[in-house]
C-alpha cells in the first residue's frame, strides 16, 4: 500500500540529493580548478580553465614575500602539540569528573560552564599583557599554552563520554586491587578510542584554524600561521593574487579535509554520545 | 570516600589537647602544628612554602593595594637632570592593575593552604588524642594519590585555567568600571582612573552609543535564532533524506555532503567572500548569464545579512547532519515496527516518533548552538568584516554582531572601558540563558542516573 508513492518520492529525494551534493561540491571544485588556471584574476568566463598549471603551487613556497611553506611548518607544530597537551588535559580532568564524588565537584562543574560562555575576547587584553610580562609575545609557545589550557572547557562532552561507561567496570578493577591511575590507563582509555580521536581532532584542527588569537600574539611575519597568513593574502591582494591564493587553500584543506573523511565514523560516534548524555 | 574523623566530644579529663595545641601553633606559624604532631617532612614542607609565599607577597603586597586603589598616581613626564631633559617613567595603570590581581590571586591561594594547614594540624591532634597512630611521609603520599586522586588530577588544568581564563576575566571586568580608552585615557602617557557605572551609564543613555548598541544587539538576536534555526532544520532535512528507505549509496552522500564541515573555516569563509563578491563573483556572474542584474551580496546591509546566514547554512548544516545522523541510530527500531502496525503514515511516524527523539536527544547542542552563534566571531569576521559600514553606528557596520563589535572597539578604536561592560552584557545574555535551558534539561538532571 505505501509501496505505491515510493518511486514518487524517492525520484524527488535524489533531486534534492543532486541539489545538495552540487550546493556542497562546487565552491570546493571552483577553488579546486581556480587554483591551476593560469593568471592571478579573480574573475573567469568559466568554471574549467581552458589551460592547467601547476605554477601557482610553486610559487607559493618561492615567493619571497610570502613565507608559505615557514607558516604551513608553525602551523603543524603549534596544532600537534596543542592536540597532545589539549588531549591530555582533558581527559584527566574530565575522568576526575565524570569518576569520582568529591567535594567541590559541582562548584567546578557550574564554574566550567560559566567561564565557557565568556567571550573569548574578554581575556584576550589581558593575556596580551600577561605574556608581555612573561616574555612569550610573539612565541609560539604561548599559543600552544593558551589553547591547551582554554581546552579543558571544552570538555562537557568527554565527560558525557565517561558517564556512559558502566561504574561496575573500574569498580571490580578496585576490588582486584587496581589503582586509580592503572583504572584510567587499562580500563577507561582502551574504551574511549573514539572520544580521543574526537578530542585530538577538534583540538587540532582548532588550533590549525584559530585565527583570532594568533592574528593577536604573532607579531611577526615568519611566526604566522597559515590563518594569519591566508587572511593577510586575501585582504591585501585580493584581486591581484587570488589563483595563489587558491593554491595555498587547496593545501591547507585537503590533509583536514582527508582526516575528517577518514575519521568521520569516530565523530559520528563523538558527536552523539556527546550530544545525548550531555 | 569520606575521610574527616567524626568529631567525638573528647572527654573533659584528657590529658593532652593535642588538637587545640597543634592548631593554635599552625595558626602562629604554618607547619608548627605539623612538626609538634611529629610530621617532620609535611611540617618543613609547610614552613618552607610558607616561606616562600612571604618572601613573594611582602615586598609586593601593599604596592599590589595601592595599585589597584589608585591606578597610579604620576604620570610620565620630562623632568630636568644636570641641565638636559630626560623622560621620566610614570605609573602604567594598566600593568599596575594587573599585577595587583595576580598578586591578590596568590594571596588568597596562599591564605586558602594556610586555612588547609590549621584544619589539617587539628584532625591530625584529633587523632592522637584518640590514640591513632598518625600517618608519615610516605603513607601521606599514598593516602593523597588514593583518597584526593581527582584533586590530583584536576590540579594542572586548574592551574591553566586559572592563569589564563579565571584571572583575564578578572581583569577585563574591572576595566568596564574604569575609563580606560582613547583618546584620553590611554598609558603610560596618561593614567586612568576609576569611575564606577559610568561605562554602563553612557552605553545605556548617551544616545550615539545606546543606538549603535541596540541596533547590534536586535540583529545579533535575529542572527543567533536564524542562523541556529536553519541549520538545525537543514540538517535534520539532509539526514533525513540519505537515511530514508531506498536510498541506495548512503555512504557517499553522507562524505559528500560532510564535506563543508571538513573544509576549514578560515578557507571556506574567505573563499565565499570571494565566491559572492558583486563584481567579479561566479555567483552575480552566473546570474547575469541568464540575464539578471546580479545582487549587491555584501555591500547592501540587507543582502548581506542574507549572505552571512547562507553562507553560515553551507557551513552549519554538515555539523547538524553528522550529529542526528548518530541520533537516528540510536531510535530503537520497534517503535516504527509498532507505528507500522497500527497504520501510520510516513509522515505520522516522522511526527511522532522521530522529531521528539530528535529534540530529545539533542537539545543540549542546540543551546550550545545558539549560544556559539551569539558569539560567531569568524563567519563575521572574515565573511564581511561586519560591513557594510553604517554611519550612524559608533564603529559598526550593518552585519556586525555584538562580539565583532567589541572586538573592534578594543583592537581598532581602543575604547576597552566600552568593550568591556559590551563584553559583560554578552556574558549576562548568555549565561543566563544557557544555565536557565541547562538546568531545564533533563540530561542534567539525570546525570547519575546514566551508569
Amino acid at each position: 500500500m505505501k509501496k505505491r508513492n515510493n518511486p514518487l518520492r524517492l525520484t524527488l529525494s535524489y533531486v534534492l540529493l543532486i541539489i545538495i551534493a552540487v550546493v556542497s561540491i562546487y565552491p570546493v571544485l571552483w577553488i579546486f580548478l581556480s587554483s591551476l588556471r593560469p593568471g592571478a584574476a579573480l574573475f573567469s568566463e568559466r568554471l574549467w580553465p581552458e589551460a592547467f598549471t601547476l605554477s601557482h603551487y610553486g610559487e607559493l613556497f618561492n615567493n619571497p614575500s610570502f613565507m608559505y611553506g615557514r607558516w604551513y611548518l608553525n602551523t603543524l607544530k603549534i596544532a600537534f602539540f596543542t592536540m597532545i597537551f589539549s588531549t591530555l588535559m582533558v581527559t584527566l580532568g574530565m575522568y576526575a569528573l565524570s569518576r569520582f564524588r568529591f567535594r567541590g565537584r559541582q562548584t567546578i562543574l557550574s564554574t566550567m560552564l560559566i567561564l565557557g560562555m565568556f567571550p573569548s575576547f574578554m581575556s584576550m587584553i589581558a593575556i596580551y599583557i600577561i605574556l608581555l610580562q612573561i616574555k612569550l609575545l610573539d612565541t609560539h609557545a604561548a599559543l600552544i599554552l593558551v589553547y591547551s589550557s582554554g581546552a579543558v572547557l571544552g570538555g562537557f562532552i568527554v565527560k558525557g563520554f565517561f558517564d556512559t561507561i558502566p561504574r561496575s567496570l573500574d569498580e571490580a578493577a578496585r576490588i582486584d586491587g587496581a589503582s586509580h591511575l592503572r583504572v584510567f590507563t587499562s580500563i577507561i582509555l582502551p574504551l574511549s578510542k573514539p572520544m580521543l580521536t574526537y578530542v585530538a581532532l577538534t583540538s587540532f584542527t582548532g588550533a590549525w584554524m584559530d585565527f583570532i588569537f594568533a592574528r593577536l600574539v604573532l607579531r611577526t611575519k615568519e611566526n604566522w600561521t597559515l590563518a594569519v597568513g591566508m587572511w593577510d593574502l586575501v585582504n591585501r591582494y585580493q584581486d591581484s593574487n587570488f589563483t595563489m591564493f587558491a593554491a595555498g587553500a587547496v593545501l591547507i584543506a585537503i590533509p583536514i579535509t582527508l582526516l575528517f573523511v577518514f575519521l568521520q565514523r569516530f565523530l559520528v560516534q563523538g558527536l552523539t554520545t556527546g550530544a545525548s548524555k550531555g | 570516600m569520606k575521610q574527616q574523623h567524626v568529631p567525638v566530644s573528647a572527654p573533659a579529663n584528657r590529658e593532652k589537647q593535642h588538637r587545640m595545641t597543634a592548631a593554635i601553633l599552625s595558626i602562629i606559624l604554618q607547619g608548627l602544628g605539623q612538626l609538634y604532631n611529629r610530621q617532620w617532612i609535611k611540617g618543613i614542607c609547610l614552613l618552607l612554602l610558607e616561606g616562600a609565599g612571604l618572601a613573594y607577597l611582602l615586598p609586593r603586597l601593599s604596592q599590589a593595594v595601592w595599585g589597584i586603589w589608585t591606578l597610579g598616581e604620576n604620570t610620565q613626564r620630562f623632568v630636568k637632570v644636570n641641565g638636559s631633559t630626560v623622560l621620566q617613567r610614570g605609573d602604567h595603570s594598566i600593568f599596575l592593575l594587573l599585577e595587583g590581581i595576580i598578586v591578590l590571586l596568590v594571596f588568597f591561594v596562599f591564605i586558602v593552604v594556610y586555612i588547609l594547614n590549621i584544619r589539617d594540624a587539628y584532625l591530625t591532634g584529633l587523632a592522637r588524642e584518640e590514640g591513632k597512630k598518625t600517618l608519615g611521609a610516605a603513607a601521606s603520599l599514598r593516602n593523597m594519590m588514593d583518597k584526593n586522586f581527582p584533586y590530583l588530577f584536576l590540579s594542572i588544568p586548574a592551574l591553566g585555567v586559572l592563569f589564563f581564563t579565571i584571572m583575564p576575566i578578572l581583569f577585563t571586568i574591572t576595566l568596564a568600571f574604569t575609563n580606560y580608552s582613547a583618546p584620553d585615557h590611554i598609558p603610560p602617557a596618561k593614567l586612568v582612573d576609576w569611575v564606577g557605572f559610568k561605562t554602563f551609564s553612557d552605553l545605556i543613555q548617551l544616545k550615539s552609543w545606546s543606538h549603535t548598541f541596540y541596533g547590534v544587539l536586535t540583529w545579533t538576536v535575529i542572527w543567533a535564532v536564524l542562523a541556529t534555526v536553519t541549520t538545525y532544520f537543514g540538517g535534520v532535512l539532509v539526514a533525513l533524506l540519505i537515511e530514508q528507505r531506498g536510498i541506495r549509496f548512503k555512504k557517499l552522500w553522507r562524505t559528500i555532503f560532510i564535506l563543508p564541515y571538513a573544509i576549514p573555516q578560515i578557507i571556506s569563509l574567505l573563499l565565499m567572500r570571494n565566491l559572492f563578491n558583486g563584481q567579479f563573483g561566479p555567483i552575480n556572474t552566473y546570474m547575469r548569464a541568464f540575464g539578471l542584474e546580479g545582487l549587491p551580496w555584501l555591500t547592501d546591509p540587507f543582502w548581506a545579512k542574507v549572505t552571512v546566514i547562507v553562507v553560515n547554512m553551507w557551513i552549519g548544516i554538515p555539523v547538524s547532519m553528522v550529529l542526528i545522523l548518530g541520533v537516528l541510530t540510536a531510535i530503537p527500531r520497534d517503535l516504527y515496527e509498532a507505528a507500522e502496525v497500527d497504520g501510520a503514515s510516513a509522515f505520522q511516524k516522522f511526527r511522532i516518533i522521530t522529531m521528539p527523539f530528535i529534540l530529545f536527544a539533542t537539545t543540549p547542542v542546540l543551546i550550545m548552538q545558539f549560544a556559539g552563534n551569539f558569539n560567531n566571531f569568524n563567519v563575521i569576521f572574515l565573511l564581511t568584516n561586519g560591513n557594510p559600514l553604517r554611519g550612524d553606528y559608533q564603529y559598526a557596520g550593518a552585519t556586525d554582531l555584538l562580539v565583532t563589535w567589541l572586538y573592534k572597539l578594543t583592537l581598532d578604536n581602543n575604547k576597552y572601558n566600552m568593550a568591556s561592560a559590551v563584553g559583560i552584557i554578552i556574558f549576562i545574555i548568555i549565561a543566563s540563558f544557557s544555565i536557565w535551558n541547562f538546568r531545564r534539561s533533563k540530561s542534567f538532571k539525570e546525570e547519575d542516573m546514566i551508569q
